[in-house]
């Protein structure tokens, strides 16, 4: 198996729709890797699938990305070895990509140009700290628990998932789940604000 | 966070995945969901006096046996529509074939009776409360399906509630069957299948936003 999933993770020889089962399978064993490098592979062949059916809605292409392999994550256990791979992840990603599509054209009207939030967190300048903490102490307030507690202990204190999952009596995916929305909540009310 | 944060945060510390979680679930559903409608039958309707000799009776078993077979194969294709990608094609065969079998046992019933007697046969001294009672009973395995379908992946969520309604509704109705008088093979067909399309219906109405995930 460990063979396997090395000659996977390097061999250029297999096909893509083999490379990523193998790396599925043993990640729903608890391979941390090689579920990494299946995610990995897959966020690329993800954007390009959703980059070509939203090509007018460029900003918002990483967005669903991120949603469908939460998606993936969140349904892992429903793939069974037999079936094939791409007709399980197509099923999803089209289910996601529909989901968008439906609640865009529902709020419209609300629906300002999605900004870059991804980067909010990913630099840090300590120099005018206070106020910037302050500000964002005041939008994390408005979160629920389960949103706000996972980016306050990860995110903000740097304590890592599992840490977080003890301290919080959440679960791990329930932790990660609340980052994902949390943050993406934030930027929503940010692009509000400014 | 950009998205290789994001996978990294994903990765981390993943868990062994439960690969039967399916048929746990849809297990735990159906007992719980069944034993809910079987004990609301007795609360509410009572078991017939004469289940003792229905028991041995070839009949009574034909009858418990139309639920039956629609609960398996409505059960066969729900498994399927909770998992994303997975194709049903021809197995809409196994929730039709109980409908088409009662259905031609009906008719023939109804052919070789008099004249006189077909119309009670198919409305039998009940037929204005049998599909709201088996409505009634669908409660707590329309409750438990939806939970068990919840914690899977459907994709197609309004035919996902469709089936789980049909599911749920023939499950309720294997528990009326240990009330009901009604005898009369057409009443079956009519007014049991119409009490299990009353869950499927508000199944395919509910499913977009009950099973979204």
């Amino acid at each position: 198996m460990k063979r396997l999933i090395e000659k996977a993770e390097t061999e250029p020889g297999m096909s893509v729709e083999e490379r990523l089962k193998v790396l599925l399978l043993a990640g729903l064993d608890g391979n941390e890797n090689a579920y990494h490098a299946f995610l990995n592979e897959l966020s690329g062949r993800l954007r390009a699938y959703v980059r070509k059916r939203l090509f007018h809605l460029h900003d918002e292409v990483e967005d669903i990305v991120q949603e469908t392999l939460l998606a993936v994550h969140n349904a892992r256990h429903t793939y069974r070895t037999g079936e094939p791979l791409t007709a399980w992840i197509y099923a999803i990603a089209r289910y996601k990509l529909m989901d968008f599509l439906r609640m865009r054209s529902r709020h419209d009207a609300f629906n300002e140009p999605l900004d870059d939030y991804v980067d909010i967190f990913s630099t840090c300048d300590e120099e005018p700290a206070n106020d910037a903490k302050r500000d964002i102490g005041v939008l994390l307030e408005q979160l629920p628990d389960k949103q706000r507690l996972p980016i306050v202990h990860v995110k903000l204190q740097g304590l890592s998932v599992a840490e977080t999952a003890q301290l919080t009596g959440l679960s791990e995916s329930a932790v990660k789940i609340g980052i994902h929305r949390g943050l993406k909540s934030l930027a929503a009310k940010i692009r509000l604000f400014s | 966070m950009n998205t290789d944060d994001f996978i990294s945060m994903l990765a981390t510390g993943v868990k062994p995945v439960d690969r039967h979680v399916q048929f746990k679930r849809f297990a735990q559903a159906i007992i719980v969901g069944g034993a809910g409608s079987f004990i609301l039958m007795v609360m509410l309707f009572g078991i017939r006096p004469d289940i003792g000799t229905m028991l041995v009776t070839p009949l009574f078993w034909f009858k418990m046996a139309f639920p039956l077979a629609l609960a398996t194969g409505s059960l066969l294709v729900l498994t399927r529509l909770s998992r994303p990608g997975a194709r049903i094609g021809k197995r809409w065969i196994a929730p039709a074939t109980p409908v088409l079998v009662i259905w031609i046992a009906a008719l023939a019933v109804l052919a070789a009776a008099p004249d006189s007697e077909r119309l009670n046969l198919i409305m039998g001294f009940s037929w204005r409360r049998c599909p709201f009672n088996i409505a009634i009973l669908s409660i707590p395995t329309c409750v438990t399906i939806t939970w068990a379908v919840r914690q899977l992946a459907p994709t197609r969520l309004r035919p996902a509630g469709a089936v789980a309604g049909l599911l749920a509704g023939s499950v309720a109705t294997v528990a009326y069957c240990l009330h009901c008088p009604e005898m009369g093979v057409p009443f079956w067909a009519m007014w049991y299948l119409l009490g299990i399309v009353i869950p499927a219906v508000l199944g395919a109405v509910a499913g977009p936003w009950l099973l979204r995930w």
